[in-house]
């Protein structure tokens, strides 16, 4: 039983793990319906700038925060100067953008910082204050991404920017014939994913360590946890991600073992993507010939 | 009249191109002949690729998974039943129709994004499938299958290299015919139809689940033949020889050869074999940062790729021509 417990719970740590970059890909989708193959790779990027600050000397917190600010500096700057250029191109150019991206990243990290394999601090203390079953850094990631997801909440809900910005998701031309910046919008959005996937990063590094390559096994949960709550669902990206983690952790525990474990995450993709298109809190759209 | 002359022409060079291809192995060492061997095998992978991404308008960012199950049949098959090299290249080829097939059912309900999403999901996961404990004792867990490379059959005096390059040329030049024999046809037509307006070639009587499914097993079938020539040519498999970039090198290969274009494919191959070698000597990066420059390029600047290039070239070569020989006729009377 207290294997069980221990497994569901760093289960629900992971889970927030993919919950926060769920919510990075819904908000790039929510917004444009683009899905942002590089989002991975952005997050990775991310958190190597925060090792090279926190390496310099720079405190843990201070390197977050600027991290975070660097991040969405970097998604807004991808928005406008890329992805723009190519908002209503065929789905096809737009997959070859995401993944042009996804391989410049990855080879530009690799080419600054090596490929070898970094060791990444945790912010929270070693010694276990919850209780036997969760580590604190398994209990901080939880109570991160929990916050991450209120301020969210609470800046779309309480914000003019935040309402200009769902109503752009909504429906742009009304927007913008309401005056409200929609280009400005997107890039926004573009910002708020980078940011958010840069504290995944910062979160995951810990647990897998730094390189190049560690974030395309977590962009795979990231992206099954996304479809599982509904891609378009904030909400439901974190409820999704909750369970991707708990379902990859007591599957890799107890039925296929540790090594099949991205093959769970490829079946949860194609079962949802057919059985459920929508995911457990999507709305379903009608397309009209 | 025209158009017969350029037709004929074209005629004309592509026999010129493989005969060329055929004195290739007899002018260059022996690590070239290595290196366009692969240009012969990713060609065609690249073939198969393109005729679902291109022609059918079906994204996959996974069809490295399917050149590793050729591979790994070929190698299974020649490491623990002495199946002759040869003889792998079909099977191999119609497991992965089969495979493909079978992935293409659920793919159907998929449309863009997803279908992306999916076929990637696939190659992300291939590499942890493959090293499976179940499978070990065939597999060879991490550890892969090493493969002898074979002689040359009949007595002929030649290297193994050679005539490696020479067997792969001629599986190459088939695929290629098949492809051009397909494509120009009534199944062609239908898949470009398909991607060009899903509903209009339903209304036009075509069955779009039937051909969608179809074109996918016939791309796998591809994409497996060309892994069972990889491995025999590589001599060796291994799960990490087939990680998720490799499915992400053949979508470059057919953006910078060209899409929905035949010949665009072995620019593309000639590209994602020689740039990163060339690449390599600047950083073990550079490689795929060059990649991802070219392909955000090519997107921009040249939708079309390579091919499309060649394609206006050629069409301005053969208008200069078509009008001296006018213009010679004009003063012969």
């Amino acid at each position: 039983m207290e294997a069980f417990l221990h497994q569901v719970f760093s289960g629900l740590a992971n889970g927030a793990i993919y919950a926060s970059l769920a919510l990075a890909l819904v908000m790039i989708y929510q917004s444009t319906h683009h899905i942002n193959f590089a989002q991975g790779e952005m997050a990775m990027f991310s958190t190597y700038l925060a090792w090279a600050m926190i390496n310099a000397g720079v405190p843990y917190w201070a390197a977050f925060f600027l991290t975070v600010i660097a991040s969405f500096f970097i998604g807004l700057t991808i928005e406008r100067v890329i992805v723009r250029r190519v908002a209503d191109a065929p789905v096809l150019t737009l997959v070859v953008v995401f993944i042009a991206l996804l391989v410049i990243l990855n080879s530009v990290t690799g080419w600054i910082f090596t490929y070898t394999i970094k060791v990444f601090p945790s912010p929270f203390p070693e010694q276990p204050l919850f209780g036997p079953y969760i580590s604190s850094h398994e209990a901080g990631v939880v109570g991160i991404t929990l916050v991450v997801l209120l301020l969210l909440f609470l800046f779309f809900r309480f914000t003019s920017l935040g309402l200009a910005m769902r109503a752009t998701a909504e429906n742009a031309v009304s927007s913008r014939l309401a005056g409200i910046r929609v280009g400005w919008m997107l890039a926004l959005g573009w910002g708020l994913a980078a940011a958010i996937g840069a504290i995944a990063g910062m979160m995951v590094a810990p647990i897998v360590y730094l390189d190049p390559n560690m974030m395309s096994g977590i962009l795979l949960y990231g992206i099954a946890a996304a479809l599982m709550g509904g891609i378009d669902n904030p909400f439901g990206a974190v409820v999704g991600g909750l369970i991707v983690g708990v379902v990859e952790n007591l599957m890799g525990a107890y039925v296929v073992g540790t090594e099949l474990k991205l093959t769970v995450a490829l079946m949860v993709i194609i079962g949802v993507l057919i059985f459920k298109p929508t995911g457990l809190f999507g709305r379903s759209f009608v397309t009209r010939v | 009249m025209h158009g017969m002359h350029a037709n004929r022409m074209r005629w004309i060079l592509v026999g010129i191109l493989v005969l060329a291809a055929c004195l290739l192995p007899f002018v260059l060492s022996s690590y070239r002949v290595f290196q366009f061997n692969l240009v012969l095998v990713y060609a065609i992978v690249l073939l198969g690729l393109n005729i679902l991404t291109g022609f059918n308008g079906q994204i996959s960012l996974g069809h490295g998974a399917f050149y590793a199950i050729g591979a790994y049949v070929a190698a299974v098959l020649m490491d623990q039943w002495g199946v002759p090299y040869w003889a792998t290249v079909p099977i191999a080829g119609v497991v992965c129709f089969v495979a493909g097939f079978l992935f293409g059912l659920p793919a159907l309900r998929l449309h863009g994004h997803y279908l992306a999403l999916a076929t990637f999901a696939l190659g992300i996961s291939m590499p942890q499938i493959l090293k499976y404990k179940g499978m070990e004792e065939w597999t060879g867990g991490v550890q892969g299958i090493v493969i002898l490379k074979p002689q040359a059959p009949f007595g002929l005096n030649i290297s193994q290299d050679q005539w490696l390059y020479l067997f792969s040329l001629l599986v190459a030049v088939v695929m290629f015919w098949l492809a051009w024999n397909l494509l120009r046809g009534r199944v062609g037509r239908a898949m470009v139809a398909i991607r060009d307006h899903p509903t209009a070639a339903e209304a036009m009587g075509i069955n779009v689940a039937a051909v969608k499914t179809l074109t996918f097993g016939v791309s796998a079938l591809y994409a497996g033949v060309g892994g069972a020539l990889g491995a025999i040519v590589i001599q060796f498999v291994a799960p990490d020889s087939f990680v998720a970039l490799v499915s992400i090198q053949f979508l470059i290969g057919i953006v910078i050869g060209g899409l929905a274009s035949i010949s665009g494919v072995i620019y593309g191959a000639l590209f994602i074999v020689f740039v990163p070698n060339i690449a390599d000597e600047i950083s073990k990066a550079a490689p795929w940062a060059i990649y991802g420059l070219f392909l955000l390029a090519f997107v921009f600047l040249a939708p079309k790729g390579v091919a499309g290039f060649v394609q206006v070239l050629w069409g301005k070569l053969m208008r200069s021509s078509a009008g001296k020989e006018r213009a010679a006729g004009a003063q012969s009377q």
